[in-house]
């Protein structure tokens, strides 16, 4: 082998390495035995691997119960947002009716505004609506996905408009088609669109911060940054609650990561 | 994959569900539920189970809140309607939360849970007249210190006056050696220049709360004070981010003196060396011209205004007040009882580290009451920190915290024009 | 596909009503959505800014006055506002080029033709993107520590004397720097890796026998080819460096010394700690207004200089 391939190769491995540094010694302290990890110099590794933090977790702090909230409400958006962006983005691409262009001009420019800005009174708007500290509030985000209906847009003018007349001529209703032709075709993308909703709402960390009071419905992100502005010297349970809520996203992401990265190109790369 | 108009069909029969997952997050309108932090969170469930709960009223649910997310949670909590029965609230909050009708006053029928009580604590608690919270536990701010390294300096103990407490300061600070520092003040923190301007007889706001008193001669002083500390070298112009860990570089004589409250005492002794136990003592805070003032600190156990179970949650009150409980409490997490009979009862007057906070407590004053107030303190403390670090002196540093706070209070004074105000 | 009835010139017009109809079913749950959710809202910001909106109104809205633009008076009379537009312009002045060129570097390294098991770099690099920012956050306080952190004790080793990184007012920006960095590189990457397999190889080549370095080429070949992706790049990281929020809460609490405040930080505590959802509103409009204003001036530049 060239010595550019090797050390094009051990260059970017380095990079890499240093990259998930960090991933691998948060794994690392979460087995470590309480205290082991404040000491200097700092441990790479566990002295005796133990799983006593992970059972501190989901014992003591009933860490069960943030994760079946954050599985619960990730779920929950992505079907729901699948649900809304899908046919928008389809009826935007092929289906000619009034005013769409107009409309999808302003959606694109409505890309641009932050999604803070509306956040305060979108607090008090789900007051008036009762709601507030509830799952109902955490997943109202997810609705007004314009990104969705850009992505999925994007690739339905892809296909042929052949293809969608001869199946109305045949006589079959715009429903029909959606489902029959359409939806095979968007497959690669409505995988796209739900992982990306999933790992965004999984992540997802101001908003619920806000909307949720009760401990008790708290996703994980929230409950580990309440936790971690008490626990200031409590390193390895720390690692593990970072570990439970980085996992399931990584591993997710590891499984389906070609379609994500797909997914991506196809939204940005057009601009 | 299903046709479009089941996917209508499908988010319409998703609406019945949005009031089920809107319901989700709110608690059984049943149980009696308490919001509690830290220590006395974790002590509830025992505390409960001794205090013979009748098998007729609502069940209780405790909920524990984080100390740092508390306020915002209380906030949060009231600004969507999902606030509990009953809570343990900071006695520095009770001003605001009164202020915005989020609590139920103590009824007559529960009058006699505010006797035997420290008079400037009830006193935080009592606005326009009326009480809105009863004392939990208490606790207060004084000086924690080096006996030994005081007694290398020629003194028993921190004197009481001013003068006499720089002057052993100044000693302590010679004795202490090169790089070390006779006091910690911490510059983020505020409790240190309010405690030394109670002391100096600062009443800090005037007009009902509505206009800053910074300017008055009493907090000037305090204020002189507090810059002359830094500017003499006596304390290190340091925040409390810096000081990697305060049992440590007390322990090792960074500084000898410094202010907190009764928890610092279980903290210490767990966490400084063995040999170091008998060098560590408590005293109370200096004055002008003799001992000083504090400020009255610690938590009410409040009711929620259009909570659920009224009767049901001042009778919980009171059973948690009770000085059997406020005895289970003392123990399980060290708090000083609010009732002043459980002090004796404790025996806490025979703990030589505890005995001056009592000495303290009965010489405590108010902070003013109106909502603004940790933020008015906090734009205070931002104020000294410049000050000490020389962007201002005495005078231009009053009269600026005197702007920020007339500018923090001008709601609050449309709201007293207009009656609308406590 | 079962056929329902046969159609003539006459159902092409109906058919053209059904897809009238059709598009519009399809597309109104979304946009009553964002109607609802986010339309309505941000305009509604732009009203509460101008109201003295706060605890008291919360209470009792008769509390509430029409303050003009009152608040944003007061914003910029208070110190506080302006440190938070300093650091977040910092961040976004100093981060944004040292983000671009880290992932425009990145991409490079993973296109090298000379590189074996592609797939598993690109995945590495990629990770902490996806990754929840709350917890690494956590993780990267830690790896921070002046004394137990990793990143002091590796440089321990090239004699450099522990750095208090989230303690001392001025390492604390570089500190959150390098973790926003660490944390977003990788989203870049994957979009100039994409750009960089555009750049038509025969260039590239012919330049190489014409004798130009790595560099040469680089100025001259590549960056022209990928320009618009730059472009792309560099607007989506300012207007993420501009919504920093959740690294100085978890980390600094917008600390030491307030050195860590950022715009939406700000707004957060005026709006959710504070609860003067007025001013909140109003610094949450000038935050747009920023994000527009820099996106403009980005777009005319780039046009100026003749690259799109």
């Amino acid at each position: 082998m060239s010595l550019r391939r090797w050390s094009v190769t051990l260059l970017t491995a380095l990079v890499a390495l240093v990259t998930i540094a960090p991933l691998i010694w948060m794994v690392s302290v979460s087995f470590m035995v309480r205290g082991e990890a404040a000491q200097f110099p700092p441990p790479l590794w566990p002295a005796s691997p133990s799983l006593e933090n992970y059972r501190l977790l989901f014992g003591t702090f009933g860490v069960g119960r943030f994760l079946f909230n954050s599985i619960l409400v990730s779920t929950l958006a992505t079907g729901l947002a699948l649900l809304f962006t899908i046919p928008a983005g389809y009826a935007f691409a092929k289906l000619r009716f009034t005013g769409r262009d107009a409309i999808f001009r302003m959606l694109v420019a409505a890309l641009v505004v932050p999604g803070q800005i509306g956040m305060l009174p979108l607090f008090l708007e789900l007051k008036a609506m009762g709601l507030v500290n509830s799952y109902a509030g955490a997943l109202v985000p997810w609705l007004a996905g314009i990104f969705g209906i850009f992505l999925v847009r994007q690739y339905c003018l892809s296909i042929p408009d052949e293809m969608l007349e001869a199946a109305r001529i045949d006589g079959a209703s715009e429903g029909q088609i959606l489902r029959q032709i359409v939806l095979p075709i968007l497959t690669p993308i409505i995988v796209t669109l739900a992982l990306y909703v999933f790992l965004s709402s999984w992540n997802d960390f101001m908003w619920p911060l806000i909307i949720l009071a009760d401990q008790h419905l708290y996703t994980l992100p929230v409950a580990l940054a309440a936790n971690s502005r008490q626990n200031v010297q409590d390193y390895e349970i720390m690692m593990a609650g970072a570990v439970v809520t980085t996992l399931p996203v990584l591993i997710l992401f590891l499984a389906l990561q070609r379609y994500y990265l797909s997914g991506l190109l196809t939204g940005s790369v057009k601009g | 994959m299903q046709l479009t108009r089941r996917h209508m069909a499908g988010a319409l029969a998703a609406l019945p569900l949005a009031p089920l997952l809107g319901g989700c997050g709110t608690r059984e309108d049943d149980a009696l539920t308490i919001w509690a932090m830290g220590n006395e969170a974790a002590s509830l469930p025992a505390l409960l189970g001794g205090i013979a709960w009748p098998a007729d009223a609502p069940p209780i649910a405790v909920q524990p809140l984080p100390w740092t997310a508390a306020h915002e949670k209380l906030l949060t909590g009231f600004a969507g309607g999902s606030l509990p029965s009953v809570g343990q609230v900071g006695n520095s909050w009770i001003a605001e939360l009164a202020a915005i009708g989020a609590l139920a006053p103590v009824p007559a029928y529960a009058r006699r849970l505010l006797h035997d009580q420290f008079g400037a604590v009830v006193d935080t608690n009592r606005i326009a007249g009326k009480t809105w919270g009863v004392p939990w536990y208490v606790d207060t701010r004084l000086q924690f210190y080096r006996k030994d390294l005081f007694a290398r300096a020629g003194y028993d103990g921190p004197p009481p006056d001013w003068a006499g407490w720089k002057a052993a300061l100044h000693k302590v600070k010679e004795q202490a050696g090169d790089g070390n520092y006779a006091l910690l003040y911490p510059l983020n923190e505020y409790e240190q220049l309010t405690t030394l301007a109670l002391s100096a007889g600062a009443r800090m706001l005037h007009d009902e709360g509505g206009r800053g008193a910074f300017s008055e001669p009493e907090f000037k002083a305090a204020l002189a004070f507090y810059k002359s500390l830094f500017d003499e070298g006596l304390a290190p112009r340091v925040s409390m981010a810096q000081i990697s860990n305060v049992w440590t570089e007390f322990g090792r004589g960074y500084f000898s003196l410094f202010l907190s409250g009764p928890w610092t005492i279980g903290d210490l002794k767990r966490r400084l060396a063995p040999a170091l136990q008998d060098d560590w003592g408590t005293a109370v805070n200096p004055g002008p011209d003799g001992i000083g003032s504090a400020a009255p600190g610690g938590s009410s156990l409040v009711v929620f205004a259009d909570g659920a179970h009224d009767k049901a949650a001042w009778d919980l009150v009171a059973r948690l007040t009770a000085s059997v409980a406020q005895l289970a409490l003392h123990e399980a997490t060290v708090d000083l009882p609010a009732r002043r009979s459980v002090w004796t009862a404790a025996g806490l007057m025979r703990d030589p580290a505890v005995a001056p906070f009592r000495v303290q407590l009965e010489r405590a004053t108010a902070l003013p009451k109106v909502p603004e107030w940790e933020r008015i303190v906090t734009e205070m403390q931002i104020v000294a920190e410049r000050m000490v670090r020389g962007q201002f002196s005495v005078d231009e540093a009053a009269r600026e915290i005197d702007a920020r706070a007339d500018r923090l209070l001008e709601k609050r004074r449309w709201m007293l024009e207009k009656g609308r105000a406590l | 596909m079962s056929a329902q009835r046969r159609t003539s010139e006459g159902a092409s017009a109906v058919g053209r009503a059904g897809e009238v109809r059709a598009g519009w079913a399809m597309a109104s749950p979304a946009l009553a959505a964002i109607l609802l959710f986010f339309a309505l809202p941000a305009v509604a910001s732009l009203f509460l800014s101008f109201t003295d909106f706060d605890i008291y109104a919360l209470a009792d809205l008769g509390n509430l006055r029409f303050v003009g633009l009152a608040n944003y008076e007061r914003l910029i009379q208070n110190p506080l506002f302006w440190k938070a537009m300093t650091n977040t312009l910092l961040f976004v002045a100093v981060g944004t080029p040292l983000i671009v060129a880290l992932s425009l570097f990145a991409a490079m390294l993973v296109n090298s033709r000379w590189l074996k098991w592609r797939p598993v770099w690109r995945v590495a690099l990629f990770a902490p993107y996806v990754t929840t920012l709350v917890a690494t956050a956590v993780v990267w306080r830690y790896l921070l520590h002046t004394r137990y952190g990793l990143l002091n004790y590796l440089l321990s080793f090239f004699g450099v004397p522990p750095i208090d990184w989230l303690g001392s007012p001025t390492a604390s920006l570089p500190a959150i720097l390098l973790f926003v960095g660490w944390k977003t590189f990788g989203y870049n990457m994957i979009i100039f890796l994409a750009a960089l397999q555009t750049v038509p190889r025969e260039l590239d080549e012919a330049a190489r026998i014409d004798g130009a370095g790595w560099l040469t080429r680089l100025r001259h070949v590549t960056l022209p080819a990928i320009a618009p992706t730059m472009l792309l790049v560099s607007v989506l990281t300012v207007a993420g460096m501009f919504q920093l929020f959740a690294e100085p809460y978890v980390m600094t609490q917008g600390g030491p010394a307030q050195s860590t405040v950022t715009i939406l930080y700000f707004m957060y505590e005026e709006g959710f700690k504070w609860w003067n959802l007025g001013s909140g509103a109003a610094v949450a409009f000038l935050l747009f207004l920023c994000i527009l204003a820099v996106t403009l001036v980005q777009l005319r530049i780039t046009k100026r200089s003749g690259a799109i």
